[in-house]
């Protein structure tokens, strides 16, 4: 009787509330003269975007300004993650290393760049070392054909030439095989016990199938080289400087929480498992590879996605330094624009949200798959 | 008959103790570990003299101008200590320093006693501290009445400015985090729904977006004419984003205690209330000590993002001073002033926090 009375009060509570703000919000819209509704979206945006991977220019509408802004964020977030794991994993197994001064090292690592806020870390990337580099002109140069400037990092970029895609059919087939090959290997491991050099061969396949078509197709790729004209670079690819300050303060930040949760992973397992694998007569490195990490992957993934949809989530600080993501580029630009304050940021958190939630329905079915295996 | 005298044990092996023995076990105990050794010195020897000869022995801390770095190749402090101030106040008038000075004594010595293992009162003094000493320090920042002269949030800044976001913060964002956490955990569906989008909802999205939706969004919920202080927008924009956080944590600690637990304090007769207060929440809450101090730590940090909507805490207060004509070419100097400040505070949490999971640690855990 009492929780019914309760939960009655809560609603007629948040009802209210409800009610409250969307009578104020219309009120206020109209008074602003401002109408409700995306047709906005088909407008015509009349800015430029510092950078996009669509084309994009002012005549696009402001739908494709959400566009650019989104596809922005997801590689910010791509390439983040894709850094941030690889320094997280060298740096947890450091931290445990047995070598004195290497896991010293990774420990000031991580405690250094964790306790340090990131938008701080973005801001000095950003403003104090990669904007007062020098101007084209005298950029440094590492190697022949890689510049670094003030206008960004300048990367020799591929071009495919005809019959390239003979190689990425090659790859494909490589891959499919590889699995194949696999799958057969595990299972007549199964039934006889007897082992098969599944990680050579699935290598050799992946690295000769698509090196043997390049060869064949006569080596379709070449570089499109940087080179360094009068006042500026041409050719090759540039990374812009927002972006490159961005992935370095993403990459180290979230790589120290990263190597925490790896070396917890680790240390999860407890060294039973292992007296327990040796006493088998496992070599050290199959215990690994067998008992240890499959263990303490466990522990480990669960903590990796929740820091990938942090990276992902922070990635929105790109606002501070100008990187034209979602938040900077549709929830500033095009808002300040439009003036469509409730639907533009209501776009922009389902976005987020949409993210946030795939990713944790992934995580709930991954903890129920592995709970499985538990006993 | 002679009697068997065994020969005195040798001594180990010089290179087996001391000093020699550390470094063979621990920097040389194979060649893929020598390599690796080498290559750390190598990388300490690259990095280590020029960021002291940087910050210490070239670099310059006396003078008042810009002239006084002229020709110093390391750090230009001269730069941090000419503006500490502002970075410590904001553009909070300078005579009325010492209401802040205050404020934050009055606090210091309010909390000694907590950490005074004879002290008797604990419980009544933070409730005091809790209930009463935010409506001093707001009479102290604020001012307006006693005689002080009333100084508008939009003057607050630096430092100062962090210590109180992240304060209210943290006072707001725990008791909310428990509510929303047993309200999770309830079995009245309705309650449980409600708390479930709630923490989902906020968990999901970016702070960012949350201080943007309470600059630009808010003014449109509210009845035309209210007006809404910034920083406080900004206050209740970050404790309902961090309490959010704050209910998972907890709620993990609540789902660790034992059934048996709250059957007991059912059998004994405790209503919902105090079985919570009295049995449950004590336990929960001690077992999840660090998930809360990571929860603070998050939020001290997400302080700084209050510079995007126009506020003046230390970070944006330092970026701000980067414009100045007189010095400019010295944000490398305010930044790492700026990260050790921030970088203290957070390595100091997390480090209490590790003693206070010692000292609380009663031989539950395994």
């Amino acid at each position: 009787m009492r929780s019914l009375f309760f939960q009655i009060l809560l609603v007629a509570g948040i009802g209210f509330f409800g009610y409250t703000i969307f009578q104020n919000t219309l009120h206020n819209l109209e008074q602003r003269g401002i109408s409700t509704g995306f047709g906005f979206l088909d407008n015509e945006a009349g800015f430029g975007i510092l950078m996009t991977l669509v084309p994009f220019d002012e005549t696009y509408t402001y739908g494709r300004t959400f566009l650019v802004g989104l596809l922005n964020t997801l590689l910010v977030a791509a390439l983040g993650i894709f850094f941030a794991t690889v320094i997280g994993f060298v740096m947890g197994v450091a931290r445990l290393s047995k070598n004195w001064i290497v896991s010293r090292l990774a420990t000031v690592y991580i405690e250094v760049f964790r306790n340090i806020p990131l938008l701080l870390q973005i801001m000095f990337w950003y403003f104090a070392v990669l904007r007062p580099l020098p101007g084209p002109r005298q950029s440094i140069k590492m190697g022949e054909s890689v510049f670094l400037n003030n206008r960004g990092l300048y990367l020799p970029s591929p071009v495919y030439e005809q019959g390239f895609w003979l190689v990425m059919v090659a790859l494909a087939l490589a891959i499919v095989a590889s699995i194949l090959i696999a799958r057969w290997a595990h299972q007549r491991q199964e039934k006889t016990g007897q082992q098969f050099h599944t990680v050579l061969v699935a290598l050799s396949l992946i690295i000769g199938l698509p090196l043997l078509a390049f060869l064949l197709a006569g080596m379709p790729l070449s570089w499109n080289m940087p080179e360094l004209q009068r006042f500026n670079l041409t050719g090759g690819m540039v990374v812009i400087p927002e972006l490159a300050a961005l992935l370095t303060a993403l990459s180290i930040y979230t790589g120290a929480f990263i190597a925490e949760a790896v070396r917890s992973g680790i240390l999860a397992v407890s060294h039973g498992q292992t007296e327990a694998a040796y006493a088998l007569g496992l070599r050290p490195g199959t215990t690994l590879r067998l008992v240890i990490i499959p263990q303490a992957l466990r522990v480990i993934i669960p903590q990796l996605t929740s820091q990938y949809l942090n990276l992902t989530k922070n990635s929105s600080l790109a606002t501070a330094i100008g990187y034209p993501d979602l938040v900077a580029v549709f929830a500033g630009t095009t808002l300040n624009q439009t003036g469509q304050a409730v639907e533009v940021i209501a776009m922009t958190m389902a976005v987020y949200l949409v993210i946030s939630l795939g990713i944790s329905m992934f995580m709930n079915w991954y903890n129920k798959r592995i709970q499985l295996v538990e006993r | 008959m002679t009697e068997h005298t065994p020969h005195p044990d040798l001594a180990p092996p010089a290179s087996a103790v001391g000093f020699v023995g550390w470094l063979r076990s621990n920097l040389f105990s194979s060649p893929w570990n020598t390599v690796l050794s080498l290559f750390s010195i190598y990388i300490l020897y690259l990095a280590i003299p020029p960021i002291i000869s940087w910050a210490f022995l070239e670099s310059t801390w006396i003078g008042d101008t810009r002239e006084a770095c002229a020709d110093t190749a390391g750090a230009c402090w001269v730069f941090v200590k000419v503006r500490m101030d502002q970075f410590m106040y904001g553009f909070y008038p300078e005579s009325e320093y010492w209401r802040i000075n205050l404020a934050f004594g009055l606090l210091i010595v309010l909390g000694i006693p907590l950490f005074i293992k004879r002290f008797q009162h604990k419980g009544k003094l933070a409730a005091f501290i809790l209930v009463f000493y935010p409506i001093i320090a707001f009479q102290l920042f604020s001012g307006g009445n006693f005689g002080l002269e009333h100084v508008e949030t939009s003057r607050w800044g630096g430092l100062s400015l962090t210590l109180v976001l992240a304060g209210v913060g943290i006072v707001a964002s725990l008791p909310l985090g428990v509510v929303l956490a047993l309200g999770r955990r309830s079995q009245m569906p309705i309650v449980k729904s409600v708390c479930v989008v709630f923490i989902e909802f906020w968990r999901g999205v970016p702070l960012i977006t949350v201080l943007f939706m309470s600059s630009v969004m808010l003014p449109l919920f509210l009845p035309e004419g209210t007006n809404f202080d910034k920083l406080l927008r900004a206050m209740i924009g970050i404790a309902l984003f961090q309490s959010a956080y704050m209910a998972e944590v907890v709620r993990g600690g609540l789902a660790a205690i034992p059934k048996g637990q709250y059957e007991a304090a059912e059998a004994l007769g405790l209503s919902y209330w105090k079985s919570m207060g009295l049995i449950i929440l004590p336990q929960a809450l001690k077992l999840v000590i660090p998930g809360i101090v990571n929860t603070f730590i998050a939020l001290f940090k997400d302080t700084t993002l209050v510079l995007i909507i126009g506020l003046f805490d230390l970070l944006a207060i330092i970026q701000q001073a980067f414009a100045d004509p007189d010095w400019l070419g010295f944000s490398i100097e305010g930044y790492v002033f700026a990260a050790s400040i921030f970088w203290i505070f957070c390595f100091g949490m997390s480090r209490y926090s590790m003693a206070l999971e010692k000292k609380l640690h009663t031989g539950h855990a395994r």
